[in-house]
């Protein structure tokens, strides 16, 4: 495969990458390759039936599939290379990529690497789910595949773990595999998804959600027979019959060739640590999606890849000078991250013009505090914190940043 | 004849063989290698619907030289011939296997106290090259190791082994040599008149000689014979396998320095490139429990942030149990009974992978001197496995073979970088899968960090299509029994 000297490779043809991929050719920067190891383009969405894709991004609301195809129309109309069934597998030195398609064994060196890999849910196996390993046990992706991919049925009667956004589409995936389902678990003590979604499949799919409540055990031969339940404030426990059950949320990056190239990794969202600009802390390596903040809606992945590109475009123009040294953003319990979370001085504004926060538990109108080494940069108030769900801070603090001055730190104060 | 080998429904091959051999896991199938390549007409017979299901596919993956066995038992002396045999095989065939070495660290004084007597037992067994470790030297080799270690045993020689090839491997090589392989075959009871006659849930089989190698149950086999020699109280051993990115933490083996009970856990690179801490010891009162538990995996977690802290930064990308086929007795359960032309291969307790090819040695020649006739030299055959470890170039990076099948250059699992060609080549082997676990033996598709989120239903559809099924019964376990 050849890559021009002032090439781009975008690594992952999803929301993110193609997004960053028709920005740079609009910003006229040179040409530009996306590499996608499945065989089409598109990421999550092609098997994401529900409508609601694009509102934010391409200002529609389209299925998911739909949304997944406009892309890649976009993308070719824009001259964008775009190479499937073709993995980067690894690095050679600061940004030589190996790759493995159908056309062999290749290395690629690009002016500059986006990392658009994009996030994945946490399997029951790294959630410490004991019991046996029978058949029926699945993610939310894996469901939709079949379901909608494969146009299968999948089972009778399901338990969904977890009760955010993506736990209800699982619901309503179920419905349309012809599975009815037994409830949603969560141990936090509400629902996270919206009122009128809860609301919706509570009156369409009968789903009951048992809050504070955990997935104790799974169970079966060969095939899922039921579930353990543990109340988690009485600690009685129950068994529910199912023959599957479906992990949903509890995002993860696919990180591993940031990881392995040395990038700065956040220990909060597990990708790489980006600044506004989504640079990586590794010079001519950008990230952008939900590599970086496990999980938002594939349109906020799409616009920070649409952002990502402008920085990379004058990063090959070699504007902005030597790669900036950074300081990363930490989040404080309650909150689990926030994100860009790297920033130095004379930063521009991040994706949207905002700072995201995630929360590990709900808090009504915390107060919000952003501090560096004793100095505040920034306080405010927010309405609520949702686990699973972004809240977000403006950005203007950044300015105030010192790069001298340690780790800025954002947290919430008693009211 | 092709196609004939192996069996999974209508009436087993009744025979009469000259010798059956029940249990077709690791120690099962190296029996019947053994014996096929050497002329006699075999049959392995085996209940679950793949070779290497039990015990064989769910263990440490370790290639033990025998060191820390009791000597003088017959466990130390075939343990000890087994891993120079394993060792060689696993060249000749390609089993994924390398030699890391073992460190037992002493985590107190008094541990540390028991490490030359361990190193004098060790010599006993043959393994003469152990060698004292100091601290210094310890944390240089292992730098990520816990604090408070008191120094180590080095045991060189000591490797790691891809289980699942191995049992592959020799079950294979047995088909190739003409033994046929029964599947979905439980044996319901034996008769002897003539010969053995085994009554199974597929028929008759008729034998002149039989060979026990049932794992948890070959203390019920070997009742059904008029046996009342031992006991299998399975052990319940549950582990834990880390995410690649950890792999780097780990350079040898780690070895606790044992309790009178238990090895005790340990924590070890895998030769895929995982590290494995397990595992735990728990009697069981069944045969069929192999669930892990919440106390057994938060007492791996807290044992694993004791001797390597930094792994559990690390997620977790599968947990399993394995059920050692542990009996009352501090030894292999293995006799062969010349009179009758029956011998046992049983209460193999937890080192049956390394000793496998030696016990097959010992049974082949327990079973001559009971009259079966062999031919002096084995057979050759051309087995050659595929290789799913990460100690040589897997099809992914190998050029010239995507060359001549682009199939090997698409990557169809993306954790364990599986092409579309492997899983067809799986699928379409000398024993094919059954299920979407044998597809995760053969090719370690649907074993990494997803566990099946980005490909689970696009190797269903491989082995769907192969099965002439709907992609929707393999994902539900779905098999001819349920249909029957």
């Amino acid at each position: 495969m050849a890559i021009a000297p002032d090439g781009v490779v975008i690594v992952g043809g999803g929301p993110a990458g193609l997004a960053a991929a028709i920005e740079l050719r609009r910003l006229g920067a040179g040409p530009v390759t996306v590499l996608e190891r499945e065989r089409e383009p598109g990421g999550i969405p092609r098997h994401s039936k529900h409508t609601g894709f694009g509102v934010r991004d391409l200002r529609r609301a389209l299925s998911g599939p739909r949304y997944a195809r406009r892309y890649a129309e976009l993308a070719e109309r824009a001259g964008v290379e775009l190479v499937t069934e073709t993995m980067v597998t690894g690095w050679e030195g600061e940004r030589r990529l190996q790759l493995t398609g159908p056309g062999g064994r290749d290395s690629v060196e690009p002016a500059a690497v986006l990392l658009a890999s994009g996030c994945r849910e946490r399997p029951r196996s790294a959630r410490l789910v004991p019991g046996s390993r029978p058949a029926g046990v699945m993610t939310t992706s894996t469901l939709q595949q079949l379901v909608y991919l494969h146009g299968q049925r999948v089972g009778r009667r399901a338990v969904v773990v977890g009760a955010e956004h993506v736990s209800f589409s699982a619901v309503a995936t179920l419905a349309h595999g012809g599975a009815s389902v037994a409830g949603l678990v969560t141990e936090l003590p509400r629902h996270q998804t919206l009122g009128a979604f809860r609301v919706g499949a509570a009156l369409r799919y009968r789903a009951h959600v048992w809050t504070r409540t955990r997935l104790a055990a799974i169970h079966g031969d060969r095939r899922v027979e039921e579930v353990e339940l543990t109340d988690l404030d009485t600690g009685s426990t129950r068994s529910v019959a199912c023959d599957l059950v479906v992990f949903t949320a509890d995002w993860i990056p696919d990180s591993e060739l940031a990881v392995v190239a040395g990038c700065e990794l956040d220990p909060a969202t597990r990708g790489p640590r980006a600044d506004p600009a989504l640079r990586t802390s590794l010079p001519g390596v950008f990230a952008a999606g939900n590599v970086l903040h496990p999980a938002e809606p594939a349109d906020v992945a799409a616009l920070g890849g649409r952002h990502a590109a402008a920085a990379l475009a004058g990063h090959l123009r070699g504007e902005g000078g030597a790669w900036p040294s950074h300081v990363a953003v930490l989040a404080r319990p309650p909150l689990r991250w926030v994100w860009p979370n790297l920033v130095s001085a004379g930063d521009g504004a991040p994706p949207r013009g905002r700072f995201l926060l995630r929360s590990g538990e709900f808090v009504r109108a915390p107060r919000v505090e952003v501090n560096q080494g004793g100095r505040t940069l920034w306080r405010g108030r927010l309405r609520r914190l949702v686990p699973g769900r972004s809240a977000h801070i403006p950005a203007e603090w950044t300015r105030e940043v010192d790069p001298e001055a340690g780790p800025v730190s954002v947290e919430t104060r008693p009211r | 004849m092709a196609g004939l080998e192996i069996s999974r429904e209508g009436p087993a091959p009744s025979g009469p063989f000259d010798v059956a051999i029940v249990g077709a896991g690791v120690v099962g199938a190296a029996i019947a290698r053994d014996l096929a390549l050497r002329g006699a007409s075999c049959v392995l017979v085996e209940a679950a619907a793949d070779v290497g299901a039990g015990t064989s596919k769910a263990n440490t993956a370790i290639l033990h030289t025998g060191f820390d066995a009791k000597p003088g038992t017959i466990e130390a002396r075939l343990v000890r011939r087994g891993h120079e045999l394993l060792g060689r095989y696993a060249g000749e065939v390609g089993i994924p296997a390398a030699t890391t070495g073992a460190l037992m660290v002493a985590w107190s004084p008094e541990q540390r106290e028991a490490l030359p007597g361990i190193a004098a037992a060790a010599a006993e067994n043959g393994a003469t090259d152990t060698r004292p470790v100091g601290v210094d030297e310890l944390y240089e080799r292992e730098p990520a190791l816990g604090p408070g270690a008191h120094g180590a045993l080095e045991i060189p020689r000591e490797g790691i082994v891809c289980p699942f090839t191995a049992t592959l491997a020799l079950a294979t090589e047995a088909l190739a040599a003409g033994c046929r392989l029964a599947l979905c075959a439980r044996v319901l009871d034996v008769g002897q008149r003539e010969r053995f006659e085994l009554r199974t849930s597929r028929g008759p089989i008729g034998a002149e000689y039989l060979v026990n190698a049932a794992g948890v149950h070959s203390d019920e086999l070997d009742a059904l014979l008029g046996y009342d020699e031992f006991t299998i109280t399975p052990r319940r051993g549950e582990l834990i396998v880390f995410d690649k990115l950890a792999r780097g933490l780990v350079n040898h083996i780690l070895l606790p320095v044992p309790s009178a009970r238990t090895k005790g856990v340990l924590v070890s690179p895998t030769v895929y490139g995982n590290v494995l801490l397990g595992p735990t010891a728990e009697d069981l009162r069944t045969k069929d429990d192999r669930s892990t538990t919440g106390d057994g995996l938060s007492s791996l977690l807290s044992d694993g942030a004791r001797i390597v802290p930094r792994l559990t930064e690390h997620e977790v990308t599968a947990t399993y149990v394995g059920l050692r086929a542990a009996s009352e007795h501090r030894d292999y359960q293995l006799r062969v009974h010349p009179e009758r032309g029956y011998a046992c291969a049983g209460g193999i307790r937890s080192t049956g992978v390394s000793a496998s090819m030696a016990i097959a040695e010992h049974v082949r020649e327990g079973l001559a001197g009971a009259g079966l006739a062999l031919s002096a030299a084995p057979a050759g055959t051309e087995v050659r496995m595929p290789n799913i470890g990460e100690l040589a170039p897997r099809p992914y990076e190998l050029p010239e073979l995507i060359a001549r099948d682009p199939d090997f250059g698409r990557v169809a699992c993306f954790c364990e970088r599986v092409t579309r060609g492997e899983l067809e080549a799986a699928v379409r082997s000398a024993i094919p899968p059954r299920d979407l676990d044998g597809v995760r033996r053969r090719t370690r598709a649907l074993m990494g960090r997803c566990q099946g989120f980005f490909c689970a239903a696009e190797v269903a559809a491989a082995l769907a299509a192969a099965r002439g099924d709907s992609i929707a019964d393999v994902m539900a376990g779905r098999d001819d029994g349920d249909r029957a």
